[in-house]
C-alpha cells in the first residue's frame, strides 16, 4: 500500500515536471506529435506506438538531439475515432508540430489528414492499411511504415507472373472480408498487369465436405497457377483435392495460410505450395535492439505495431536530421531519396509514400515447412 | 461431356457423404418423429474416436486392413455408447412431452457435445490419416474419381440396401415399423419400444461413426464443429429425399450432391447454396413430404 503510494506519487510528479517544463523548452526543440488511440477499447494498438515514439526520442536526446534540438513529444488520443481525430489534429497543428506520428486506425487517419494537409505537416502512421491513404494521390504528406491491405496480393500477383510465368490465374476466395477482399485485389492487380488473365473468378463455402466440383472448374479453366483468399482449412481440402486429382497447379495463398496447421493438415499435398507472410525481422540488429530496450523498461513483450512505430519514429528524426531543418519539403526529398536502417531494414518511401521494404515475402512449403522464397 | 462426367462424380462423392449422415435421420425420424439434432455431432465423435484409434493402431504397426476394420469397429461401438446415452439421458424423459422439447433438448445435447468435444480435444484442425490407399487400378481414373471417393460411394450403397433388408425382413425391423405406425399399440401387443428405440439409436450412431471414419480419412482434416455443417446438408438432404424413408434420404442426398455439384460447375459456387434450398423449397412445395416420403393423414 505504501509502495504503491509512492508510485503513485512519483508518478504524478513527473507528470507534473513533464508539464510545467514543456512550455519552458518549447522555443527550441523539434515537436513530434503522436497521434492515436491511447485510451478505449483499441488502446492496445496505439500505446506500443507511443512507447516505440518515447524510447526513440529518449536515444535521441541522450545523444544530444537532432541538430543540437532536442525532441520534443506532444502525445495526442484519438481514441481510434474520426470525429476525436480532427480534434486531435487541429490541436497538434496549433501547438505547432513539426511531424506527426499516427494516427492507429485507416478510418481516423483519413479524418485527420486533411487537416495536417492544410496545415503542411508531415505525418507517418505505423498501422494505418487501407490502400487508399496512399494510392489516391489526395495526401502527399502521408506516408506509413506498414504495408497496405492490398500489398499482399500485389505479392502475390507479381511472384504469379513475374516469377512464375503464370498466364492463366484462378483466383478463388472463400467469401469472407479477409479473403474476398484480397481476391479482389488480385483479380485488380492481374486485370492491370496486361501480361495475365483471370480464367476464373469464385467464391466457395466455408466447411463445405468436399470442394471436387470446384477443383474440376479449375482443371476445365486451363489455369497455370490458382490464387486462394482465406485460410488454411479450405486450401488444404483444396489443394489436396487438386493434387488427388493429379493436377499440378501451382496454388498460391495468403498468411491466412501461412501456419503450420497447414502443413501438419495437408501433409505431403502441401509440398510446393506459395504462402506470403510478413518478412521474419527478429534477425535485424535494430528490431533486436529496440525490443530489449523495451522489455528492460516496461518488461514485457511489445505490443501490436512496436517495430512499425519504430521505424516511423527512425525515419522521421532520420529525416529531419540530414535535411537539417524542419522544412517539410526539405524532410520529404530525404524520406524519399535516403534510406534508413529501421527494423525492417534500409527503407526509403516510394512516390505514394509507402516504405519499400516493409511488406510481404513469398513462402514456400519445402520438407515439411515453410521457408523464405529467395 | 468430360467435364459432365467430372462433375456427375463429383456430386456424386458429396451425395454419398451427405446420404451416410443422413441415413441417420431419416431411421431416428422414422421411428419416433424426432429430428435428432446431436447427430452430427455423433458423427463427428465418431470421427475423432477413428483418429484416436487409428493413431494408436498405426503406432503398434497393424497392418492396414487391419487398421480400417479395428477402427470402424471402435469407432461404431464408441459412437453408439455417446447415441445410446443421449437418448436415454436426453429424449426418453421427454417421450411423451410434446414435441417441441425433445427438439430443444436435442439442440442442447448438440451444443454440449461440440464443446464438450472443444474442450477434451481441441479447437484446432487435426489431420486425419487417409486410411483409404490410392488403389493402383483407380489410377486411370484419378482425374474424374479418387478411390475414398469409391469407396464411400459404394459403402454407402451396402449401407442402404442392408438398413432396408433389416427393416424390411427381420424381427427388429418389424418392431421397428411397429412402432413407426402406433407406439400404443406397438406396446400393447409387447414390443418393447424402449428397448426398440435404443436399437434405432445405437444403429444411427454405428453409421454416423463409420461415415465420420471414411469422409474424415476422405477429406483429411476434423475438428470439433465438423458435424454442424455436414449435418445441416445431411439433415436438408433427409427432409427433401422424404425424412423417415431410408431410399429417400440416399435419394434426397444425390440430388443435393448433384445439384451442388452442376450449380458449381456450369454457373458458379458462389450460388451452390442457392440452388440446392431453391430444389428444396420447390420439391417441398410440390411434395410436402418429400420425393419418398408418405404423406400422412393427421386424423383430429
Amino acid at each position: 500500500m505504501n509502495l504503491s503510494a509512492k508510485i503513485t506519487g512519483f508518478c504524478a510528479a513527473a507528470v507534473l515536471a513533464l508539464g510545467l517544463s514543456i512550455p519552458a523548452m518549447a522555443a527550441d526543440t523539434i515537436k513530434i506529435g503522436v497521434a492515436g488511440a491511447h485510451s478505449g477499447d483499441l488502446a492496445s494498438y496505439g500505446l506500443p506506438t507511443v512507447k516505440a515514439a518515447e524510447l526513440v526520442a529518449a536515444d535521441i536526446n541522450g545523444a544530444g538531439g537532432i541538430n543540437g534540438k532536442k525532441v520534443e513529444l506532444l502525445v495526442e488520443d484519438d481514441v481510434c475515432k474520426p470525429e476525436v481525430a480532427t480534434n486531435t489534429a487541429t490541436k497538434l497543428v496549433s501547438e505547432g508540430v513539426n511531424v506527426v506520428i499516427g494516427h492507429i486506425c485507416s478510418g481516423a487517419t483519413k479524418a485527420a489528414l486533411p487537416i495536417y494537409r492544410d496545415a503542411n505537416v508531415i505525418v507517418m502512421s505505423p498501422s494505418a492499411t487501407n490502400p487508399a491513404l496512399t494510392q489516391s494521390g489526395e495526401y502527399p504528406n502521408f506516408y506509413r511504415t506498414i504495408a497496405s491491405d492490398d500489398a499482399q496480393a500485389r505479392t502475390e500477383v507479381d511472384f504469379a507472373i513475374n516469377k512464375l510465368g503464370a498466364g492463366k490465374i484462378a483466383v478463388i476466395h472463400d467469401k469472407g472480408d479477409y479473403g474476398k477482399g484480397l481476391a479482389e485485389f488480385a483479380k485488380k492487380f492481374i486485370d492491370e498487369s496486361g501480361k495475365a488473365k483471370v480464367v476464373l473468378f469464385e467464391g466457395i463455402t466455408p466447411g463445405a465436405v468436399d470442394y471436387s466440383a470446384i477443383v474440376q472448374k479449375i482443371k476445365r479453366s486451363g489455369a497455370d497457377a490458382v490464387i486462394f483468399g482465406g485460410y488454411h482449412p479450405e486450401a488444404s481440402k483444396i489443394v489436396t483435392q487438386m493434387r488427388k486429382k493429379r493436377m499440378k497447379t501451382v496454388f498460391i495463398s495468403d498468411d491466412g495460410v501461412k501456419d503450420d496447421t497447414f502443413i501438419k493438415v495437408a501433409g505431403k499435398y502441401a509440398e510446393g505450395v506459395y504462402a506470403t507472410g510478413p518478412a521474419d525481422v527478429t534477425a535485424n540488429p535494430v528490431t533486436r535492439e529496440y525490443r530489449e530496450k523495451y522489455k528492460k523498461a516496461y518488461g514485457d513483450e511489445p505490443g501490436a505495431f512496436f517495430d512499425n512505430a519504430v521505424a516511423a519514429a527512425l525515419a522521421l528524426t532520420n529525416a529531419i536530421a540530414k535535411a537539417g531543418s524542419t522544412d517539410p519539403a526539405a524532410i520529404a526529398k530525404v524520406l524519399h531519396t535516403e534510406d534508413v536502417a529501421t527494423p525492417f531494414g534500409m527503407i526509403h518511401f516510394d512516390e505514394r509514400g509507402d516504405a519499400t521494404g516493409v511488406g510481404f515475402t513469398m513462402y514456400v512449403v519445402k520438407d515439411g515447412k515453410y521457408e523464405q522464397v529467395q | 461431356m468430360d467435364y459432365f462426367v467430372e462433375l456427375f462424380f463429383s456430386g456424386l462423392t458429396r451425395g454419398s457423404i451427405y446420404a451416410l449422415i443422413a441415413l441417420g435421420y431419416t431411421m431416428v425420424y422414422g421411428i419416433i418423429g424426432l429430428i435428432n439434432f446431436a447427430h452430427g455431432e455423433i458423427y463427428m465423435i465418431g470421427a475423432f474416436t477413428a483418429l484416436i484409434v487409428s493413431t494408436v493402431l498405426s503406432i503398434m504397426g497393424f497392418p492396414l486392413p487391419a487398421i480400417i476394420i479395428l477402427t470402424a469397429l471402435a469407432a461404431a461401438i464408441w459412437a453408439s455408447a455417446y447415441g445410446y446415452t443421449v437418448e436415454k439421458l436426453a429424449y426418453r424423459p421427454l417421450r411423451n412431452a410434446p414435441r417441441l422439447s425433445p427438439l430443444i433438448s436435442a439442440i442442447g445435447m448438440s451444443m454440449f457435445l461440440q464443446n464438450y468435444v472443444l474442450l477434451a480435444q481441441t479447437p484446432d484442425f487435426l489431420p486425419f490419416p487417409a486410411l483409404i490407399p490410392d488403389f493402383a487400378f483407380m489410377e486411370r481414373f484419378a482425374g474424374v474419381i479418387g478411390s475414398s471417393d469409391l469407396v464411400i460411394l459404394i459403402t454407402t450403397t451396402v449401407i442402404m440396401i442392408l438398413l432396408t433388408l433389416l427393416i424390411k425382413f427381420t424381427r427388429t425391423g418389424k418392431a421397428m415399423r411397429a412402432t413407426a405406425q402406433d407406439r400404443t399399440m406397438a406396446m400393447l401387443v409387447g414390443i418393447n419400444v424402449d428397448h426398440v428405440i435404443s436399437v434405432t439409436f445405437i444403429l444411427g450412431s454405428a453409421l454416423a461413426a463409420i461415415g465420420g471414419m471414411l469422409i474424415a480419412s476422405h477429406i483429411g482434416q476434423i475438428n470439433f464443429y465438423i458435424g454442424f455443417i455436414a449435418g445441416i446438408k445431411a439433415f436438408t438432404a433427409a427432409v427433401l429425399g422424404g425424412i423417415g424413408s431410408i431410399p429417400g434420404a440416399v435419394l434426397g442426398s444425390f440430388i443435393l450432391g448433384l445439384t451442388e455439384s452442376f450449380a458449381t460447375g456450369y454457373v458458379s459456387s458462389d450460388y451452390e447454396d442457392v440452388f440446392a434450398f431453391s430444389l428444396l423449397v420447390l420439391i417441398l412445395i410440390f411434395r410436402p413430404s418429400g420425393l419418398l416420403g408418405k404423406a400422412t393423414i393427421e386424423k383430429v
